[in-house]
């Protein structure tokens, strides 16, 4: 067990090395920098733009730039952005609480609304119930967020002439506020990821319903509602889990859309201006760390299956 | 939800339709009310703080409050420059080279350290003749300056190598923030990160990415024309709100209360539906543009013909009018912003190839042109970057237009930073260009057009080299009659925009700024830079 | 092998054909048999086939359909309310509403087939060889696709837009940045059920017969992980347009003129949602009805196919 466990973080490595260099490539390979966005659109000469490019280190050759980037992670230290000249931990560390708050928050949405009804699709399987609750949540993978998102904020400011804040206000300074900001955003994203894991729920509860177990559970007489839950739900979450888990890392950096049509303050409104700006240690920095949470949370979730499924025994 | 929204569109279609009209921002007579704290909206965040070297308007909104500059456009009348730092307007000397400028002796930076002419010394030889490493994109807007001096304690005083029309104006860009000199001397890079100034607000911190606030400057110099004391505010806080949906939605929701860059003529009218009785809405002509670019060096754009033919195809006066209801865009114009100091007459201007009023005829000659020039069924690539408002509109009306004379343009839409490179590159064959300035003056909206090797190199993407324009640019930049200069300007849009083609407007940007009518004592102007140190705005009680 | 004798070559070939025709015939009314059964037993998946029908019809006799050209302008008809005239409206440049509608489509389903139908490809083809090689060709593939996996998706989108360029004649490239994430999620599910088609008794069997490894792999590995294959292709291919209307909406996507949904919810759709809300509503049904379409024709085919299977 220990030498798998250790065997699993090991493999952590080359994939993050794989994507330290494929973001060096890709960055290097996109057309466009950084000077010539800054000066965009302003009579500025050619000069200046290269004085710029020089302090910035970008007149380097790419395979300086590179290892003196692969130096100062070994250093762990993630750099300066090019944009701001702030430290990127700096940048991170502001938008950090927001992403993470709003992840936890849609994922809580996603499995409250999921979980049932993804079990009593399944116990209904084939009634009009069934078809209901699917055609709700394929729903929410139909729409594109942003629209649900604008179609939201609309309803509340016409109805009510309310809007979500658009400052974010940290969760303990004022928690009704930040929540006022966070609830609609939460829905939008909430409500479309409830869809796979809804559809998970009730293809994992159908299979469980199927298994010898639960007939001989119903057939010692106990009540259905009983079955359900004690016996086939506690079974079937475990994919479930995984589904969620998994879905968390994404949302985490991954609610670019999102973020903007709220004006939320995010990781991936930052990593999207990141992108368009060309501040390319800035991106580094972010995608690392984006695939490191990634990575992290695919690892813990094998684990927990180690420890929670008996069948599987890793030697 | 769809089913919703339809019923919202149907409850607002049968509201009154808005008016457009302007409403005064300073209703005649009522006395500005102090206190309150003004919140509104920029839509992008500034990479450093120091104004010398960005270029971003976002920079100047939430920071402009805390610095003065030597002069300043006059809130009351946007085309008047007034002195801010300075005690009087500039003297020149007989010969016109010695430019001299007294100082105000009461004015302390938030420190509490008095500002004297070493302070403003500093602040000059770092835009203009900045030390290596320290970057200053517009030193080149001041070559004409051999030197600056600060011969006594009040008096500053600034060498010219020959005379030059638009020096003492360009005093007052809102870029020249007053910088300490001992800041600067400690660390000539010191502003980038910090700010420290004169202003009528203090910095009072901000979020990354959200928000920056400023609070009143208890020591401010400026006083009214009743003598009461300058700012009126007692802060104000700018949103960060990169989403015009979003910034719209703030304002409708009233966490803001105006945004100073502007709306849509759509964000306005929802904006003034929305809210019937708190709403004020000021408009004018901006001084910011949308080109043409036709690379010379690339063929068939070296032939003079192709280029007329591309601009006669483009029928601007209905073009305006169309566009005008649903995107920022609005007036014809030559080189110089339409209404504006330098602007031609209409009678003059439709004697330009392309800005006739006859769009028959000029498609016709268009068509004409083609064929004379070998290539009647010209296509091509069009670079243009991946903003909405306008590029999309005006891209997608350019491209309508020039289908019609057989000419099959295809959008090549790339995000700003690649369409950047590629125009810097040449790497396109005809580019929709844009230029925004501060000020109505032919120096700056002439920039684009000298030689592309010389003067105009970085600046000039159609890549031709002409030492006749180059001439004419120079000989109306050392003429310092207004009208003759008027003149030699018009020469130039005749020969630029008609005889050789080069590069030409679409049409010129109208600038809509929808608010909360709480705000009193802000004017719109011909441009988003300038008027933005929020000294004399106030709060109304409602 | 081929110099042995040309003649036993022959034969075990026509023994081959007939072996195939055969099993195709059989194919044949199996097939038909299965969607006699799912039209009977899934409402659900029948609907999502009827949206899908429509939508290709749609993209067929565009041409013929269409009253108006969906890229002429006419400004004396700008933000035209739904009317016979134009039974969706007009937008901001007087355009016909319907039209462009009808023509997205052909967007739509251009970017959303091309790009699930590589993607999906490519990630059986990654996930075949990864399982049936093993070894270091294996570990090679998987950390391949941890990395792609773990790669914020905006990123790799915005950078092959940005690589490539968009554009109205650059739709490929739209597709590009589409299909790049989708060939990981695929490679991983069409892995883990080929491993165990992989360890089939048959499959040894026929390698002893000395066929080919590229043989074994496309011949009898991959159509037994054709199910999972083709349900993700269904479900990828409804993602696939919404990711080009996110796309468009960061102004990355299709540009104008183009007929494309994401675009017009996006740019006129929003800017106008008020004034003029047709112009939001025409390409948002159009897209949630695609998805939709192909979601609940995905899941049902799931269900029909493989009860037992676990794609999320």
């Amino acid at each position: 067990m220990r030498r798998y466990i250790f065997g699993r973080l090991l493999l952590m490595i080359p994939t993050l090395v794989g994507v330290a260099i494929l973001t060096f490539v890709i960055m290097r390979a996109v057309p466009g920098d950084i000077v010539a966005l800054r000066y965009a659109g302003s009579n500025v000469p050619q000069e200046i733009i290269d004085q710029e490019r020089h302090l910035l280190g970008l007149d380097k050759p790419l395979w300086v730039q590179f290892t003196d980037w692969m130096g100062s992670i070994s250093r762990l230290d993630l750099g300066q952005s090019l944009w701001t000249g702030n430290s990127v931990v700096d940048e991170v560390q502001v938008r950090m609480p927001l992403s993470i708050e709003l992840a936890v928050l849609a994922t809580l949405f996603a499995v409250v609304l999921a979980i049932p009804l993804g079990v009593i699709a399944a116990v209904k399987q084939d009634t009009w119930v069934d078809y209901a609750i699917r055609v709700f949540s394929i729903g929410g993978l139909a729409m594109p967020s942003f629209w649900i998102g604008i179609m939201m904020v609309l309803i509340t400011l016409t109805l009510w002439g309310w809007a979500p804040p658009v400052v974010f206000t940290p969760l303990f300074e004022d928690p009704v506020a930040n929540l006022a900001g966070l609830i609609l955003p939460a829905i939008a994203v909430g409500y479309r990821y409830s869809a796979v894991s809804m559809r998970m729920t009730r293809s994992t509860v159908l299979e469980v319903l199927r298994e010898d177990y639960v007939r001989t559970a119903r057939a010692k007489g106990l009540r259905e509602t009983l079955v359900v839950v004690r016996h086939a739900l506690r079974n079937a979450l475990l994919p479930v889990v995984t589904v969620v888990s998994l879905e968390f890392a994404f949302l985490i950096g991954g609610l670019v859309v999102t973020e903007q049509v709220f004006n939320l303050n995010g990781i991936g409104k930052l990593l999207v201006d990141a992108v368009a700006h060309r501040d390319y240690t800035l991106v580094q920095a972010l995608v690392l760390l984006l695939a490191a949470v990634f990575v992290l949370v695919n690892f813990i979730v094998d684990m927990v299956y180690v420890v929670l499924d008996p069948r599987i025994r890793y030697s | 939800m769809l089913v919703l929204s339809l019923v919202l569109a149907a409850c607002s279609q049968t509201a009154k339709p808005p008016t457009s009209s302007v409403s005064p921002s300073v209703a005649g007579g009522e006395k500005p009310a102090p206190g309150g704290t003004l919140t509104f909206i920029v839509n992008a965040e500034p990479p450093s703080y120091d104004g010398h070297r960005e270029t971003t308007f976002a920079l100047l909104h939430p920071i402009a409050p805390h610095y003065s500059l030597l002069y300043k456009f006059d809130p009351n009348d946007l085309t008047k420059v007034t002195p801010d730092l300075a005690a009087e307007m500039p003297q020149a000397s007989a010969d016109k080279l010695t430019i001299t400028v007294k100082l105000r002796q009461d004015v302390k930076f938030h420190d509490g350290t008095a500002l004297t002419s070493e302070d403003v010394k500093a602040t000059y030889d770092k835009i203009i003749f900045p030390p290596t490493g320290v970057l200053s994109p517009r030193a080149g807007a001041y070559a004409v300056v051999s030197a600056v001096n600060a011969p006594e304690k009040y008096t500053i005083e600034f060498k010219l190598k020959y005379p030059s029309a638009s020096f003492q104006t360009n005093l007052a860009s809102p870029w020249n923030f007053i910088y300490s000199a001992a800041k600067l001397k400690g660390d000539i890079k010191f502003y980038e990160k910090n700010v420290m100034g004169t202003g009528p607000f203090s910095y009072d911190g901000n979020t990354k990415g959200q928000d920056w606030k400023g609070k009143k400057n208890a020591d401010y110099f400026g006083k009214d024309k009743d003598g009461a004391k300058l700012p009126y505010l007692d802060a104000y806080k700018a949103l960060i709100i990169t989403d015009s949906n979003a910034g719209v939605t703030a304002i409708r929701s009233k966490q803001a209360m105006i945004e100073f860059r502007g709306f849509t003529p759509q964000q306005r009218d929802d904006l003034s539906r929305a809210l019937p009785n708190d709403l004020a809405i000021q408009e004018n002509p901006w001084i910011c543009v949308n080109y043409v670019v036709p690379n010379t060096q690339k063929k068939p754009f070296d032939d003079p013909r192709v280029r007329r033919a591309l601009s006669l195809a483009v029928d601007r006066w209905v073009g305006g009018e169309a566009l005008s209801k649903t995107t920022i865009v609005k007036d014809v114009g030559g080189l110089m912003r339409p209404k504006g100091p330098f602007a031609q007459s209409d009678t003059e201007l439709v004697k330009i190839a392309g800005f006739g009023k006859d769009g028959k005829a000029n498609k016709d000659a268009a068509k004409a042109l083609l064929a004379a020039a070998g290539v009647p069924n010209l296509s091509f690539k069009f670079l243009n970057r991946n903003i909405s408002t306008p590029y999309e509109p005006v891209a997608v009306y350019l491209i309508n237009e020039w289908k019609q004379v057989g000419i099959t343009a295809t959008h090549d839409v790339k995000e700003t930073s690649p369409y950047q490179a590629d125009l810097r590159a040449g790497n396109f064959e005809v580019a929709l260009d844009f230029n925004c300035d501060f000020l109505d003056e032919p120096d700056l909206q002439l920039a684009k057009f000298w030689s592309a090797s010389k003067a105009g190199k970085g600046l000039n993407f159609a890549y031709y080299d002409d030492t006749k324009l180059d001439g004419m640019i120079d000989a109306q930049s050392r003429e310092t009659d207004p009208a003759k200069r008027i003149q030699l300007v018009g020469a130039i849009e005749k020969y630029a925009m008609d005889e050789m083609a080069y590069q030409y407007p679409v049409l010129w940007w109208y600038r809509i700024i929808p608010y909360l009518n709480t705000v009193r004592g802000w004017k719109i102007g011909s441009n988003h830079y300038t008027n933005q140190d929020l000294a004399t705005v106030w709060l109304a009680k409602k | 092998m081929s110099g042995t004798g040309s003649a036993l070559d022959s034969a075990r070939e026509a023994e081959d054909v007939i072996k195939r025709r055969y099993l195709e015939s059989a194919g044949r009314r199996r097939f038909m048999r299965f969607w006699r059964d799912f039209v009977r037993q899934r409402p659900l998946g029948t609907a999502g086939a009827v949206l899908i029908v429509i939508m290709l019809l749609a993209a067929a006799f565009a041409d013929i359909v269409a009253p108006y050209d969906p890229t002429a302008i006419n400004f004396a008809d700008l933000l035209l309310p739904p009317a016979p005239d134009h039974l969706l409206g007009t937008d901001n440049f007087g355009r016909d509403v319907f039209s462009r509608v009808l023509f997205g489509s052909r967007t739509a389903l251009a970017v959303g087939f091309t790009a699930s139908l590589v993607g999906c490809t490519l990630g059986l083809v990654l996930g075949v060889l990864g399982a049936y090689v093993g070894g270091r060709t294996d570990q090679i593939i998987q950390r391949l696709m941890d990395v792609l996996l773990s790669f914020p998706l905006i990123v790799i989108a915005i950078a092959v837009v940005a690589a490539l360029g968009t554009g109205e004649d650059k739709l490929a490239n739209v597709i590009a940045a589409i299909t790049v994430p989708i060939v990981p999620r695929v490679a991983r599910v069409v892995r883990s059920s080929a491993l165990s088609v992989v360890q089939m008794p048959y499959i040894e069997a026929t390698r002893s017969v000395g066929a080919g490894a590229v043989r074994i792999m496309f011949r009898h590995v991959a159509p037994n992980v054709f199910a999972p294959y083709l349900i993700m292709l269904t479900a990828f291919l409804g993602q696939a347009i919404l990711l080009e209307a996110s796309l468009s909406f960061l102004g990355l996507g299709v540009f104008e003129p183009t007929p494309s949904w994401g675009l017009m919810l996006r740019g006129a759709g929003m800017q106008f949602l008020e004034r003029a809300p047709w112009l939001a509503i025409a390409p948002g049904v159009a897209i949630s009805m695609a998805v939709f379409g192909f979601n609940l024709f995905g899941d049902s085919l799931r269900d029909a196919l493989d009860p037992r299977l676990r794609t999320g």
